[in-house]
C-alpha cells in the first residue's frame, strides 16, 4: 500500500513536470520567433526586442527552460507584461477566490448527489429512479457554459430577476448564488449516476444476498455489509469531478465575470501576457493533477486487497 | 416417504415464477429431509435447482416470486412469513453455504466480524460469541487464533473460504442447511476434504442438509436421498440406493449413464506401433520467472488417444499450449512426425500448424461471436489450406464430421447451445484434416448428459485415426476415452502408462491419493440405453 | 433460463442489432428527434435564412423590428439569420474532431492492447501526460499563442479525445484478446494486422461507436465553449458559440440573440447524448449492476 502510494506520488510529480515543460514548450520555445508570434504581426521592432530580452529569448532554449523552471520552483512566476506586478502576487487573490468558487459547489452538490444517488438506487425502476437519471443524463449532456446562461436568462435580470448574473467587486453575497449553483449542477450528475450503479451493484452481490440469508438486519446489511463497498468508486468519481472543476471553472468565470484564476487566464489570452498565461494553466493544471491523484490514493485505501497486501 | 417426528424440512407444491413473464422456474416442488441426513438435488444448468435452495430460506432473487406452496422448517412455515419473522429463523434454523465463497464473503470486513454476527443471538455475551466462534473454526479445521480471525478472505485459499462459509453456517446450530455447489472450483483433494467436513458436521449436529449439485457421483457418496430436478421439477426422489440402482424416470436414467466411469475394463490399447506422431521430451516452460513445467517426456503415437491428467495449476494447459505453439516459453525437444517444431506458431510452417490443431477449454469464449459458422469453419481453413474449390462441402463435411446438420453454417454462436457451440470448434478444428486433436479441458464448461456426447464424438474422430492429446482433471474422464495416460502434478509427469495399468494399480501417491479422493461411481443399474446416441440434441437447448 | 442468454457475455448482439436494441428505448427515439431537429436547422438554414449574416439590419440590440423575427444583434445583424447560418460551421467542427480522435484512439486503443509489452507502455504513459490537462485547458493554452485557427481547433479537440478514447478501446481489446477465439487464430498463425482487422475490430465496435457518441456530445460543447470564449471561430463569421459571446452583454434586452444559440446547443448536446445512452445501454445490458 504504502508503496503503490509513494510510486503515484512519483508518477504525480513526473506528470507536473512534464506539463510544465509542455507549458514551457506551447508558450516560448515555438518554432520560429516567439516574441513576434506573441506580440501580433503589427508589433513594433522595439517592442519585440524588449520582449525578447524579457524572456531570455536569445539564450539556447535549455537554457530558457532551466531558468523559468528554477523559477517556478521558487515560487518566482515572472512578471506580468500588462500590470508590471509578480504574477505569483497578482494571482493569489484570484486563487483564494477560484477555490472558494470550487468548494463551494463541492459541497453543496456531493451530499445532495449522494442522497439523489442513493434513493434512486433503493427505488429502482421507480418513478423517482426515472426522473433522477433522465434528469442527470440531460444535464451531463449540456455545456456548463450553457447550463449558466440558461440559469441567468431564466433567474437573472433578463427573467424572474432573481439574482444577480454579473459578480461585481462590491456586490452582495448573493452574486455567488448563479455561480455555484450552475458548477454544482455541472460536477452533480456522474456522482449521482455513479452513486446509484455502485449502491445496485453492491446490493446485488452475493455478499450482500450471503448477508441477507444470514438473517442479518436490513440495516446492518446497508451499513456494515454495502456501504464500506461502494465508498471506494464513489469517492474516486467525486475526486475526478472535482479536478474537473479545475478546468470547467474558466468558463464560469468568463461568463459570471467571476475574479478567479479563469478570468485571469482569459485575460492574460487577450493581452497576450504570456507570463500570466503560464501561470494559471500551470495551476489549473496543478490543482487538476493533485486532485487526480488524491482519487487514486482514495481508490487504493479503500480496498482491503490493496490495504491489506497478501505479502 | 412417511414423515417421521425426524422430518424437519418439508416443501409442499413450492412454485416460484419470474416477474414479469409469469415463467414457471420451478413448479410443484415437494421433498422432504430428516434430521442429520442429506438430501442431493442434483440438476444440470437451468433446472432451477438454485432458485429451489434459495426458496427454502424464503429469498427470492429479484423479479422471482414464490406465488405458491409451502416451506416448513421445524413446523414453522418460512414462505408466508413476515420478512421479521423470516429474518431471525435465518442463520439459526436454517443456514446456506454458497457456491463461490469467493463473492459470497464481504472483501470489505474481517473474518471475525463475519462470522460473529452470523449468530446473531442477543441472549449470548461478547465472551459466549467469542467461544462458539472459535470452536466452530476448530471444527472445520481452521486455525482459531486472534490472528486468523483478523484476516479478509482474501488472504485465504480457496479451500480456506469454502471452510470459513461452512463454519459461518453451523455457527448458529442451524436445523436445516442448504449446500448450493460448495466443491465447484475446488481441486478434487480439497473437495474430498471439504465433502468430509460437511458429511460429519450434519451428523453431529443432527441438521438435515440439502445439497445442491450437478455431480452424480458426488451425490451419489454423499446424499441419504437424492431428488432429481429437470426443467423446475423433481422427476424422481428417493433413497440414494434405489434411485442408483432402479431409476424410473428416463432423464434420471439419461443422467446416470452419463457419468463417466472411474474404472473402465475396456479401451485397451494395442502396443506402441512404430514412429510417435508427437515426442516431447526434457520439456521446460515457465511463465516469466515462474517455471511451470520440468523435464516432461511425452509421445503420443498416430491414431491413439493420451490423456494428460491434472488438477488446475498443474501446468497441463501451459503444456497443451506449448504444443501447438500458443506457449513460447518453453525450451526442449518437440518433434512431430520426425521434424523439430519451432516455439512460437507462427515460426512453424502453415502444414506444421495444419496438422496440429486445437480445441478449447469455453465453448462460449472459443467462436467470434460477430461471425457465422460457416466463417468460423471457412477462415482458418483457408489460412492453412488455401481456397477450397467448393467451400459449400468443406463446411457441411467438418460440420458432419462433428455431428452437426450443415444447416447450422449459417447460425451465430449466440443460436447455439453450448454443446453445439463445442461441436462447432471441433469442426473447426477437423475441418483441415489434422493428425493430432489437442482438446484441453474441452467438456468441463459442459453439463455432463452433454460432455457423454462430446466424448462419444471424439471416440469416432479417433477410429477415424486422428491422434487425440486429451487434457482433463477429470480422472473419471480418463478411462473412458484414453489408451494412455499421463499424470501430470506441479509441473513434472509423475506416472505415465496404459489407463488400465494406471487405474488399477497406480505407482505414485499422488495417482493413489487422486484416486481415492474421486467419488467412485457405479452403474449398478442395468443401463439399458448404453451410450447416449451423439445425434441427440442437447437436452439444454433452448426449444 | 437457457444457458444460452444467461451463461454469456461474449455474445453480443451483431451489427445492426446494436441499433435496433437502442432503438427500443423510448429515450433513444427523442434523442434522434432532437438531433435531426437541429442538424436540419443548421444544414438548411443558409438556405432559407431572409439575409445575409453580415447584413445590418437594425440598430444593435434592437427588437420589433420589421421584417424581423427575433430583432438584431449586438451590431444590427438579423439574429434569426446568424442564428441560421450559425450551427453547420459546430457541426461540422465537432464531428471533424470527434471523428479524427475517435478514429486514432481506437488504432492507439487496439493495438496497444494487443500487442502489450513496450507498445502499450510508450502509448500509454503519453496517454498519461495528454491526460494530465483539462481538455478545455489544453486547447486554451495552444490557440492563445498560435492564435484560433480553424484546423488547429479540430487537431486539439482530437488530440484531446484520443488518450480517453484509447484508453477505453484498449480496457475492451483486452477483454476481447482473453477470449479463445483470438488465440484459436493465434494458434493457426494469422497474420497479427488481420487478428486485429477481422477478429478484435469487429468485437469493440459496441464500445466504439458509445464512446463516438461521447466524444461527439463533448466535441460540440468544446467548440461552444471556445466560440463562447472568443477562441473559436472568429468575427465576422455566423457561429452559435461566437455568438453567444457577442451578445451575452446585452442578454437582458435582447435575450433572443443568445438563448437561440444556447438553446440549440442544449438540444444538440442531450439528444446526442441520449443516443449515446441508449447504444450504451443496447451494448452493455440495461444498466450497471442489472446483467453482469
Amino acid at each position: 500500500m504504502f508503496r503503490l502510494v509513494v510510486v503515484r506520488l512519483f508518477f504525480g510529480a513526473l506528470t507536473l513536470w512534464v506539463v510544465s515543460l509542455v507549458v514551457f514548450a506551447a508558450t516560448q520555445a515555438l518554432p520560429g520567433d516567439a516574441a513576434q508570434l506573441i506580440l501580433g504581426r503589427d508589433a513594433t521592432p522595439e517592442r519585440v526586442e524588449v520582449l525578447r530580452e524579457q524572456l531570455n529569448l536569445n539564450d539556447p532554449v535549455a537554457v530558457q527552460y532551466m531558468q523559468w523552471f528554477q523559477g517556478i520552483v521558487q515560487g518566482d512566476l515572472g512578471t506580468s507584461f500588462s500590470n508590471r506586478q509578480p504574477v505569483a502576487e497578482y494571482l493569489a487573490a484570484p486563487i483564494r477566490s477560484s477555490l472558494t468558487l470550487m468548494g463551494l459547489s463541492a459541497l453543496v452538490a456531493t451530499p445532495i448527489s449522494l442522497l439523489v444517488g442513493a434513493f434512486s438506487a433503493l427505488r429502482r425502476d421507480r418513478g423517482f429512479d426515472h426522473v433522477s437519471s433522465t434528469g442527470t443524463l440531460v444535464i451531463a449532456s449540456v455545456p456548463e457554459f450553457v447550463i449558466g446562461i440558461l440559469l441567468i436568462l431564466l433567474l437573472g435580470p433578463g427573467g424572474f430577476d432573481l439574482f444577480p448574473s454579473v459578480y461585481s467587486r462590491n456586490g452582495d453575497w448573493d452574486q455567488w448564488i448563479l455561480p455555484v449553483f450552475t458548477l454544482a449542477l455541472a460536477v452533480a450528475p456522474p456522482i449521482v449516476r455513479m452513486m446509484r450503479a455502485t449502491m445496485i451493484e453492491v446490493l446485488e452481490s452475493e455478499y450482500v444476498q450471503q448477508a441477507r440469508l444470514k438473517g442479518m438486519d436490513e440495516r446492518i446489511v446497508l451499513w456494515r455489509h454495502a456501504a464500506p463497498n461502494a465508498i471506494g468508486p464513489v469517492a474516486q468519481v467525486i475526486a475526478l469531478q472535482l479536478a474537473w472543476l479545475a478546468g470547467g471553472v474558466v468558463a464560469i468565470e468568463f461568463l459570471f465575470n467571476f475574479p478567479g484564476v479563469g478570468k485571469e487566464l482569459m485575460d492574460g489570452i487577450d493581452n497576450r501576457d504570456v507570463p500570466l498565461i503560464q501561470a494559471s494553466v500551470l495551476l489549473i493544471a496543478g490543482v487538476y493533477i493533485v486532485v487526480n491523484l488524491v482519487a487514486d490514493v482514495i481508490g487504493l485505501a479503500a480496498n482491503p486487497k490493496v490495504r491489506v497486501a497478501n505479502r | 416417504m412417511t414423515e417421521t417426528h425426524n422430518t424437519v424440512l418439508v416443501t409442499d407444491g413450492l412454485t416460484v415464477i419470474g416477474r414479469p413473464s409469469y415463467v414457471k422456474i420451478i413448479s410443484d416442488v415437494s421433498i422432504t429431509v430428516r434430521r442429520g441426513e442429506i438430501l442431493g438435488l442434483v440438476g444440470e444448468s437451468g433446472s432451477g435447482k438454485t432458485t429451489l435452495g434459495l426458496s427454502l430460506l424464503a429469498h427470492c432473487k429479484r423479479a422471482t416470486e414464490i406465488v405458491d406452496g409451502s416451506v416448513e422448517v421445524t413446523g414453522k412455515e418460512l414462505a408466508h412469513l413476515s420478512e421479521k419473522g423470516v429474518r431471525a429463523l435465518r442463520g439459526r434454523v436454517v443456514a446456506y453455504i454458497p457456491q463461490s465463497p469467493a463473492s459470497a464473503l464481504n472483501p470489505a470486513l474481517r473474518l471475525r466480524v463475519q462470522l460473529r454476527e452470523a449468530l446473531h443471538d442477543t441472549s449470548l455475551s461478547s465472551e459466549q460469541i467469542d467461544r462458539r466462534v472459535r470452536e466452530v473454526l476448530r471444527e472445520v479445521a481452521l486455525p482459531d487464533d486472534d490472528a486468523f480471525l483478523k484476516r479478509y478472505p482474501h488472504q485465504l485459499s480457496g479451500g480456506q473460504q469454502q471452510r470459513v462459509a461452512i463454519a459461518m453456517a453451523f455457527v448458529g446450530r442451524p436445523d436445516v442447511i442448504v449446500l448450493d455447489e460448495p466443491t465447484t472450483g475446488l481441486d478434487v483433494t480439497t473437495q474430498a476434504h471439504v465433502l468430509k467436513t460437511i458429511r460429519t458436521m450434519t451428523r453431529d449436529y443432527g441438521t438435515a442438509g440439502v445439497y445442491i449439485s450437478h455431480d452424480m457421483a458426488v451425490v451419489a457418496e454423499l446424499a441419504d436421498e437424492i431428488a432429481v430436478m429437470y426443467r423446475g421439477e423433481v422427476v424422481e426422489r428417493g433413497r440414494t440406493d434405489e434411485v442408483l440402482s432402479l431409476p424410473r424416470h428416463t432423464y434420471t436414467r439419461r443422467l446416470l449413464a452419463a457419468v463417466p466411469l472411474l474404472r473402465t475394463s475396456g479401451h485397451e490399447s494395442v502396443e506402441p506401433r512404430g514412429e510417435p506422431l508427437l515426442r516431447v521430451s526434457g520439456l521446460n516452460a515457465s511463465h516469466g520467472r515462474l517455471p511451470v513445467l520440468q523435464g516432461v517426456d511425452l509421445s503420443i503415437f498416430p491414431g491413439e488417444c493420451v490423456a494428460l491428467l491434472g488438477e488446475s495449476g498443474s501446468g497441463k494447459t501451459t503444456l497443451s499450449r506449448s504444443v501447438v505453439g500458443l506457449h513460447h516459453q518453453f525450451t526442449g525437444e518437440m518433434f512431430f512426425d520426425g521434424q523439430q517444431q519451432a516455439t512460437s506458431s507462427y515460426r512453424r510452417t502453415a502444414e506444421q500448424r495444419r496438422r496440429i490443431q486445437y480445441v478449447f477449454q469455453n465453448p462460449y469464449e472459443a467462436l467470434n461471436p460477430r461471425k457465422r459458422v460457416r466463417d468460423q469453419i471457412l477462415g482458418p481453413y483457408r489460412h492453412l489450406s488455401g481456397r477450397p474449390e467448393d467451400p459449400d462441402a468443406v463446411v457441411a463435411g467438418a460440420l458432419e464430421r462433428a455431428a452437426l446438420p450443415a444447416s447450422y453454417a449459417e447460425r451465430f454462436p449466440e443460436q447455439l447451445s453450448g454443446g453445439e457451440r463445442q461441436r462447432v470448434c471441433i469442426a473447426r478444428a477437423i475441418a483441415t484434416r489434422p493428425d493430432l486433436l489437442v482438446c484441453d479441458e474441452i467438456t468441463s464448461a459442459l453439463d455432463v448428459s452433454v460432455q457423454a456426447e462430446i466424448v462419444a464424438l471424439l471416440r469416432n474422430l479417433q477410429e477415424d485415426g486422428m491422434a487425440l492429446l486429451f487434457v482433463t482433471h477429470n480422472i473419471a474422464l480418463v478411462s473412458n476415452i484414453a489408451e494412455r495416460v499421463a499424470i501430470l502434478h506441479q509441473g513434472r509427469i509423475v506416472e505415465h502408462g496404459t489407463v488400465g495399468k494406471v487405474m488399477s494399480a497406480p505407482e505414485h501417491e499422488y495417482t493413489r491419493a487422486l484416486i481415492t479422493d474421486t467419488p467412485d461411481f457405479e452403474h449398478s443399474f442395468a443401463p439399458v440405453e448404453q451410450r447416449i446416441d451423439q445425434n441427440s440434441t442437447d437436452m439444454t437447448s433452448p426449444t | 433460463m437457457s444457458e444460452i442468454s444467461t451463461g454469456t457475455n461474449t455474445s453480443r448482439r451483431r451489427g445492426g442489432g446494436l441499433f435496433r436494441t437502442a432503438w427500443g428505448f423510448g429515450r433513444t427515439k427523442i434523442g434522434v428527434a432532437l438531433t435531426v431537429l437541429i442538424v436540419l436547422v443548421a444544414v438548411l438554414g443558409p438556405f432559407i435564412a431572409p439575409y445575409t449574416p453580415t447584413e445590418f439590419i437594425t440598430k444593435p440590440y434592437e427588437t420589433g423590428v420589421d421584417g424581423t423575427v427575433f430583432g438584431g444583434d449586438n451590431r444590427g445583424r438579423d439574429v434569426l439569420t446568424r442564428f441560421l447560418w450559425g450551427g453547420w460551421t459546430l457541426l461540422l467542427l465537432a464531428a471533424a474532431s470527434a471523428g479524427i480522435g475517435v478514429l486514432a484512439g481506437t488504432v492507439i486503443g487496439v493495438v496497444a492492447g494487443y500487442r502489450g509489452g513496450w507498445i502499450d507502455d510508450v502509448l500509454m504513459r503519453a496517454n498519461d501526460v495528454l491526460l494530465a490537462f483539462p481538455q478545455l485547458i489544453a486547447a486554451l493554452l495552444v490557440m492563445s499563442i498560435i492564435g484560433p485557427r480553424v484546423w488547429l481547433i479540430v487537431v486539439i479537440i482530437a488530440v484531446s479525445h484520443m488518450p480517453r478514447v484509447a484508453r477505453v478501446i484498449r480496457e475492451a481489446t483486452r477483454k476481447v484478446i482473453e477470449q479463445d477465439y483470438i488465440k484459436a487464430v493465434e494458434a493457426i498463425g494469422m497474420p497479427r494486422h488481420r487478428i486485429m482487422a477481422v477478429e478484435i475490430l469487429p468485437n469493440v465496435t459496441s464500445p466504439l461507436l458509445v464512446e463516438l457518441g461521447l466524444r461527439l456530445t463533448y466535441s460540440i460543447g468544446v467548440v461552444a465553449v471556445l466560440g463562447f470564449l472568443g477562441m473559436g471561430l472568429q468575427p465576422p463569421t455566423a457561429d452559435w458559440g461566437l455568438m453567444i459571446n457577442e451578445n451575452r452583454q446585452g442578454m437582458s434586452i435582447q435575450p433572443w440573440a443568445v438563448a437561440l444559440p444556447v438553446t440549440a446547443i442544449a438540444i444538440l448536446t442531450i439528444g446526442a447524448n441520449l443516443i449515446t445512452d441508449g447504444l450504451s445501454r443496447a451494448s452493455i445490458g440495461i444498466d450497471r449492476g442489472v446483467e453482469k
